[in-house]
């Protein structure tokens, strides 16, 4: 699996005698990594966290997070994982800002390329890369993005002051990023292809009790207008098929996720989705010495408090596991 | 390795003589204190000042304090990186990059000097 013949393989000209090697990579730094990263430290495996593009994860793009359980008074998303970071790092976990950008799991130790040009060896490998924000898949949406198209609210809401905006989808995202900017949107239009939405009952009710925001139901988004700049968005009555042009400044998509899972072709398991298949329970994938975790093997919870405890278990199956190799490893010697 | 002096601060007032007037190519980092990505880039904009200097300019812009420049570029997410040659905008990137990419981008704007 590992030559392709003729073709230019990213490990090219890499001597892997002389590679940096450590015992466990953690590759993620959202609730599951760090978390695998504070258990696995505490163990005194030292992990290596590479953080990705986005250290901390998704919750950094979020505002209060009220749901995870110790904040009574709730925490701000990239407050509480700069909590999670320090927790870890002080029993000596070794967090590095960088891009896991090609994976050889053919072999052990195990291959990882960081950043195109940073090579990396590991007995073991917790995959905790989460999941991002999915986009509509337009043109006109991809050739807009930040020029009005946008998929974080808390990243991107003041550029829109006293702007009419538009946010499509129906979680608690969608609540949440519709909250956000009617504090600088002069009017938010929240479209929803159904006629009910599937966030949690508290959130719907924040979002039916701001006049700032109007909902548009039964109706999709087919086409994003302006030029330079957003100017509207085409929208489709999904029941009667009529279109209009709604004129908004910026248009915020949370339609939901998916997972950050495309390294893995080929080498893990998915399910028709992308996410990482683990086994029996556990953080196990198809392959020995590759542990999921976190919201790239869940597409049910996706919660902060279930991708941790599921990065717990990946520290807690990694250690395991790599005790028994070095116990087979000792008993080979002897 | 990373300094104060690598990369200057530019403001609204300051934008045309030192970024679109400059003989120099300029990157133009447009940042906000608020953006988690962008001080997550922030020291790979510096250490790239530091190792292009001479070649590229390197700028950066707090779009709090400086709305009309963002403004009139389009700007409506940070950090949005744009690239001036001549006055005129060469490229953009939008969000954090690994430096890797940013640096290949860079090569690009000074491509006769190595």
């Amino acid at each position: 699996m590992e030559t392709n013949g003729n073709m230019s393989s990213p490990w090219d000209g890499i001597d892997f005698s002389r590679v940096e090697h450590q015992k466990l990579v953690i590759i993620g730094s959202g609730p599951a990594g760090y978390t695998a990263a504070l258990y696995a430290a505490r163990a005194g495996i030292h992990p290596v966290v590479i953080t990705g593009l986005e250290p901390g994860g998704q919750l950094t793009t979020t505002t209060d997070v009220e749901n995870y359980p110790g904040y009574p008074d709730g925490v701000m998303g990239p407050a509480m994982m700069e909590d999670f970071k320090r927790q870890a790092v002080r029993f000596g976990a070794d967090a590095r800002w960088g891009m896991v950008t090609a994976v050889d799991l053919s072999r052990r130790p195990f291959r990882l390329l960081v950043d195109e040009e940073e090579p990396l060896t590991a007995d073991s490998v917790i995959v905790a890369t989460g999941a991002s924000a999915k986009y509509l898949g337009l043109d006109n949406e991809k050739r807009l993005l930040g020029r009005g198209v946008s998929a974080c609210a808390t990243c991107d809401g003041a550029f829109f002051r006293d702007v009419e905006i538009a946010v499509v989808g129906g979680g608690d995202t969608a609540m949440e990023e519709a909250l956000f900017l009617t504090r600088f949107a002069s009017r938010v239009h929240l479209i929803h292809r159904r006629n009910a939405f599937r966030a949690s009952r508290i959130m719907q009710q924040r979002v039916f009790d701001n006049d700032r925001i109007e909902i548009i139901w039964d109706t999709i988004v087919t086409d994003v207008l302006g030029k330079d700049e957003v100017r509207g968005v085409l929208l489709e009555h999904t029941s009667t098929g009529q279109t209009r042009e709604l004129p908004v400044g910026g248009f915020f998509i949370a339609i939901g996720h998916q997972p950050n899972t495309e390294l893995f072709n080929g080498w893990l398991d998915m399910d028709a989705l992308g996410y990482i298949v683990t086994q029996h329970s556990s953080t196990t994938t198809n392959i020995e010495g590759i542990f999921a975790c976190g919201d790239a093997q869940d597409h049910v919870y996706r919660q902060a408090v279930t991708a941790a405890g599921t990065g717990c278990m990946a520290a807690i199956d990694a250690e395991r596991w790599l005790a028994a190799q070095e116990a087979v490893a000792t008993a080979v010697v002897a | 390795m990373a300094n104060n002096a690598a990369y200057i601060t530019v403001t609204d007032d300051s934008f045309n003589k030192e970024v679109l007037e400059s003989p120099l190519p300029v990157l133009v980092d447009f940042w906000a204190a608020w953006c988690g990505p962008c001080r997550v880039i922030a020291p790979v904009i510096e250490e790239l000042a530091a190792e292009y200097e001479g070649r590229v300019k390197v700028a950066k812009m707090d779009v709090d304090n400086n709305p009309h420049t963002p403004m009139q570029y389009g700007v409506r997410s940070i950090p949005t990186l744009l690239f001036f040659d001549d006055g005129q905008v060469t490229d953009q990137m939008v969000g954090a990059v690994p430096k890797r990419q940013l640096a290949k981008r860079m090569d690009a704007l000074a491509p006769n000097v190595t």
